[in-house]
């Protein structure tokens, strides 16, 4: 006993047409399938319907509300929307795409959670994409850039890229003048992300002004190549990078006052 | 009955990740993942440490459950979930991983309270809930005397701890005794070797003057700084600590108090049924008291077996199940979590 997929009846009913393909047509190589992507590792809560074919990735519907104490309440209700938007079901849904931050702790949760039981109701594998490589790999255009998301305290999670959009060192969480110096070993002529812009001054290298925060299109290319090849999920386990402050709030408290 | 709602819950307020599903009054499945063990050198819940337990946890013990109840996702009517009152961040992984399911099955979800769902959970055991009824919650987190007029749609808080939890309480004392986290259920076991009347602790909120103002509410404080202080005298007088003697004194205080004020209620409200959940309800010497007491007044107690005292997702299934036999409508699917979610409100 486990649970059932949601195809069976609901397949008849599939209003998402496109030109789409369903799953088992993958295996013989001339498909486009339905991914959807989350992203909530920053005070941007991402949801995005994305096709991936044999040769690119295309997005087709996409939501994207900045709001840094609300992942909660937005992030549900926007994948039903883009799911509307183009008239689809989530039994159409082949794969999901998740950002794993690095990022604020409990927000970050929300996208990792909403991936993780879509991918086990649906029984369709759910893939892992460090957040900052959405915006570093996107940025990168020929040199080395450093990209950085907010990781409030006075520091950044942050990790720097080649000039082809491969994570050369990170990602991390530090002081904005540590990963700068870093950053300009590296050879990096630019910085990227909210956390860049926050930061700019501290980071003083030129600011990328996109994509500010992870893109949808970049998480889904990061994780085409999997897609493509079936490959089996990946466990979605948060980079949170710091120890939760486990000094509880009874721990050290004297029972007499 | 097969016509009854199938009804998945979701309880993630603290550090028990449950999932339960019943059928109308039925409990077909109680599936719990409990982080306690990762607290326990804290003396006290931590609540990052809580948050990523519940977001390993949720979908293999959402995977038990289905299977303990043999229903798949697409069997079940409603998702209901605790939306509060608990820890901000523990609640938020339980409602996201609650819309993550309703989205992805396409059902209703239902956020829901969770000291009601402790008050609904009994239903499962006894049956429906004669209306009005009071009901008294006592875990390490509440300790409230409500009014339950209508279980579906809000019930009316008459008293409340004005400092520490009863089972807040029930932790300090066996800190202060040499005994482990969570102190309840050790406690409870060194209490039966002792004696209830060796020690004469303080009952908070009962003298006449706190009556006028408190008659409902409880207080905790003054029992664990008397208990502390009694230890202590002995401590520094060289004299070994009866530990069953201070256990038992301590534990009687507390029932003596909860039982009598729970008591007061009914007989105040006029009302015949006294339900009892929470953490603390597994307590034998209250189980046990409020039987008694509760007898003299011909007064029925209800206590769900330990089990389903504590937080599990059965209570929070049991409470949605009610909620849709009496027509409420579903949550919206940006309900948020709310850490200080009000009585008055069963479901948002
Ligand atoms: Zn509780």
């Amino acid at each position: 006993m486990g649970l059932a997929p949601n195809l069976g009846a609901n397949h008849d009913r599939r209003r998402w047409r496109a030109g789409v393909q369903r799953p088992e047509a993958m295996r013989l190589g001339w498909v486009i399938v339905l991914v959807l992507v989350v992203d909530s590792s920053t005070p941007a809560v991402t949801a995005a319907l994305v096709e991936v074919t044999a040769s690119g990735v295309r997005t087709r519907a996409h939501r994207c509300t900045v709001d840094a104490r609300a992942h909660g309440e937005l992030l549900a209700p926007q994948v039903d929307a883009v799911l509307a938007d183009v008239a689809a079901r989530p039994a159409d849904l082949h794969a999901i795409v998740a950002g794993v931050g690095p990022g604020p702790f409990t927000g970050l949760r929300v996208g990792l959670v909403t991936a993780a039981t879509m991918s086990q109701v649906l029984d369709i594998p759910a893939y892992a994409v460090c957040s900052l490589d959405a915006i570093g790999h996107p940025a990168a255009a020929g040199e080395p850039v450093l990209a950085a998301s907010d990781a409030r305290r006075r520091e950044i999670y942050w990790a720097v890229y080649d000039g082809a959009g491969q994570r050369l060192v990170g990602p991390e969480v530090g002081a904005p003048a540590v990963a700068a110096e870093r950053a300009r070993a590296l050879a990096a002529t630019a910085a990227v992300g909210d956390g860049a812009h926050r930061y700019a001054e501290a980071l003083g290298l030129p600011l990328r002004p996109e994509p500010r925060y992870p893109n949808a299109t970049a998480l889904a290319t990061l994780a085409a190549e999997r897609i493509r090849a079936g490959a089996p999920g990946d466990p979605l386990t948060p980079l949170y990078l710091r120890r939760p402050d486990a000094v509880a709030a009874t721990a050290r408290k004297p029972v007499l006052p | 009955m097969a016509d009854e709602p199938l009804i998945l819950g979701i309880e993630t307020s603290c550090d028990e990740t449950g999932v339960g599903v019943v059928r109308g009054h039925t409990l077909l499945a109680d599936a719990l993942a409990s982080s306690v063990d990762q607290h326990a050198r804290f003396g006290g819940v931590v609540p990052e440490v809580a948050s990523r337990a519940h977001l390993e946890a949720i979908v293999p013990t959402m995977q038990r459950a289905l299977s303990e109840a043999r229903v798949t996702l697409a069997d079940i009517d409603a998702i209901a979930v605790t939306a509060g009152p608990g820890l901000a961040g523990a609640l938020l992984v339980g409602v996201a991983a609650a819309k993550g399911y309703a989205v992805a099955a396409e059902k209703p979800v239902y956020g829901v309270n969770h000291l009601a769902a402790h008050v609904a959970v009994d239903t499962l055991e006894h049956g429906p809930l004669p209306e009005p009824a009071i009901a008294l919650l006592v875990s390490g987190g509440h300790s409230s005397l409500l009014l339950v007029d209508d279980l579906a749609r809000g019930v009316t808080p008459l008293g409340a701890t004005i400092d520490d939890a009863a089972g807040e309480a029930f932790d300090k004392v066996a800190r202060l005794l040499g005994l482990p986290f969570p102190g309840g259920p050790y406690i409870d076991r060194e209490a039966r070797a002792g004696d209830p009347a060796a020690i004469a602790f303080p009952r908070g909120l009962t003298a006449a003057k706190d009556l006028v103002a408190h008659r409902h509410d409880f207080s905790f404080s003054g029992l664990k700084t008397a208990v502390a202080r009694w230890v202590e005298a002995r401590q520094r007088a060289g004299e070994p600590v009866p530990v069953a003697d201070v256990a038992a004194s301590f534990q009687e205080a507390v029932c003596d108090v909860l039982v009598n004020k729970a008591l007061d209620a009914c007989r105040g409200q006029g009302v015949q049924t006294l339900v009892i959940g929470g953490g603390v309800a597994a307590n034998s010497r209250l189980r046990a008291m409020a039987e008694q007491r509760a007898a003299r007044h011909g007064i029925r107690v209800r206590v769900p077996r330990p089990g389903l005292c504590t937080d599990n997702g059965a209570m929070v299934a049991a409470l949605g199940a009610h909620l849709v036999a009496s027509g409420v409508a579903p949550s919206r699917l940006d309900l948020p979590a709310d850490s200080a979610m009000p009585l008055t409100t069963v479901s948002v």
